[in-house]
């Protein structure tokens, strides 16, 4: 046996509370924090992701005790993100109970803290979290795909995925890791929100980009679609929401439901 | 009830560890200095951090050097914690605790590094801390660097990828897990619960 993908079930969180868009409605509430980090725990998640999916645009710190309440129910690895752009950031994080802190806008907008995180924590604590976009107006210096007959490069969106930054991800990924990151936590704005499954080339290409590891994220309907991205890439984990929220997608069940069709997992 | 100190070199992710203690039933206080009297059952090296501040932490700050500290208090080591009982480490210049001998390797480059994720043990021989643990169990490791033992007896439990990497050594008072307990769920929780037991003794 070997090391096992993970499952990682991503909680998003405005003002303290979980808020998921239900069926492309608006933001609704999804329940408390650290009740769900604890369900999700006990289903046999691999690691959780906490997301404050307004931090970025409202210059809003990560709430320190939402950390710390999550940390003390839960005894699996978790990742906290949103609006982290300093040292200082990143350490009311990881001091107060986070094992990963995800950095994203942040990392674009001062990339040497990425170094200094590394230095400071270690490699294995740094997570840069990457918006991706496919950019249809073709730069020749970009990294170009082609598909059904159109030329396309993968650009970093920020704040959000508000703003396009005319950085290639692909450059992006080699850059991040060379500066320190330890894990790309990788989505693709494209088709997040349309449950039709994991960007499959853009995950392909930043995992063969870089040699750590890559979470795919964004578009996950169901769990085929994490048998999919997990047998055409090599990714290391696959990340969800919405799927989670349903009582027939379990976690235990959808990682049942890989085990059976050969991705090997923690169960 | 044993009452355990955490060294916290100042960098780490100290929380999870002192809650997940709390929970199996310690008290537990957090130390940056080995200056003041040794009252505790037990010393933790906690896992985050990267070996040479972590070192200086330990050797800087300090007019008591570890060894004289220590004594022969159990002293359970996570990952970089255990990485600083070896002689030294690839991850850094400073020298090591050198209380067991060996030295800290990267890991093969031909695997994504680091290693992260949950993986299975492969009990090797029975050690004080693997009681009651099953063989295959899963653990979560987030690791770049492997301990290389002088001496493989002093490792209990390996884990494959691609090499395979030693998980937990032990040797005297010293115990080492290269993967997290306190963030492997019920194993990593009754791994705790066993190196409490060994500083009530």
């Amino acid at each position: 046996m070997t090391l096992t993908k993970r499952i990682i079930p991503c909680l998003d969180v405005k003002n303290g509370r979980v808020v998921k868009g239900l069926n492309f409605e608006s933001i609704k509430d999804a329940g408390d924090p650290v009740e769900l980090a604890e369900k999700y725990s006990n289903e046999g998640a691999d690691e959780l992701v906490f997301l404050d999916i307004t931090a970025s645009n409202e210059q809003r710190k990560t709430i320190k005790n939402l950390v710390r309440n999550v940390a003390s129910v839960i005894d699996i690895p978790f990742t906290v993100g949103g609006g982290v752009k300093s040292l200082e950031d990143a350490r009311n994080i990881l001091l107060n109970g986070a094992d990963k802190v995800g950095i994203n806008t942040g990392a674009i907008k001062n990339p040497k803290v990425i170094t200094e995180l590394m230095e400071l924590f270690g490699r294995q604590c740094v997570v840069v979290a990457i918006d991706a976009k496919r950019n249809y107006n073709v730069d020749e210096k970009k990294n170009i795909f082609t598909k059904d007959n159109k030329q396309f490069w993968f650009e970093v969106f920020i704040y959000g995925g508000k703003e396009g930054t005319g950085i290639d991800v692909i450059d992006w990924v080699k850059d991040a890791e060379k500066l320190g990151a330890g894990e790309i936590l990788l989505t693709s704005i494209d088709k997040d929100g349309t449950k039709d499954g994991y960007d499959i080339l853009l995950t392909r290409t930043v995992v063969d980009s870089v040699s750590i590891p890559v979470i795919a994220s964004g578009g996950c309907g169901k769990p085929d679609d994490m048998i999919d991205i997990f047998k055409e890439s090599n990714v290391d984990a696959a990340l969800a929401a919405s799927i989670f929220h349903y009582e027939t997608h379990g976690v235990n069940g959808v990682k049942s439901y890989l085990k059976d069709n050969k991705i090997p997992v923690r169960l | 009830m044993a009452s355990v100190a955490i060294f916290d070199y100042g960098a780490g992710n100290i929380f999870s560890l002192k809650n997940s203690l709390e929970k199996v039933g310690a008290t537990v206080d957090v130390i940056t200095t080995f200056d003041n009297e040794n009252k505790y059952s037990g010393l933790l090296l906690p896992g985050v951090g990267n070996f040479d501040p972590a070192m200086n932490s330990i050797r800087n700050f300090s007019k008591i050097q570890f060894k004289e500290y220590v004594g022969d208090t159990p002293v359970l080591g996570i990952c970089l914690g255990m990485e600083m009982f070896f002689e030294k480490s690839e991850e850094g210049k400073e020298k090591g605790l050198n209380v067991i001998d060996g030295e800290v390797i990267i890991l093969s480059s031909s695997m994504k590094i680091p290693h992260m994720g949950w993986n299975n043990l492969e009990i090797k021989k029975p050690g004080k801390i693997l009681e009651g643990v099953e063989n295959g169990s899963w653990a979560y490791f987030v690791h770049s660097y492997r301990v290389k033992p002088t001496s493989n007896d002093v490792i209990t439990a390996e884990s494959d990828y691609g090499i395979k990497v030693p998980a937990v050594v032990e040797q005297d008072n010293f115990y080492g897990t290269q993967f997290h307990p306190e963030k492997s769920s019920t194993v990593g929780k009754i791994m705790l619960e066993n190196f409490l037991k060994e500083c009530k003794k």
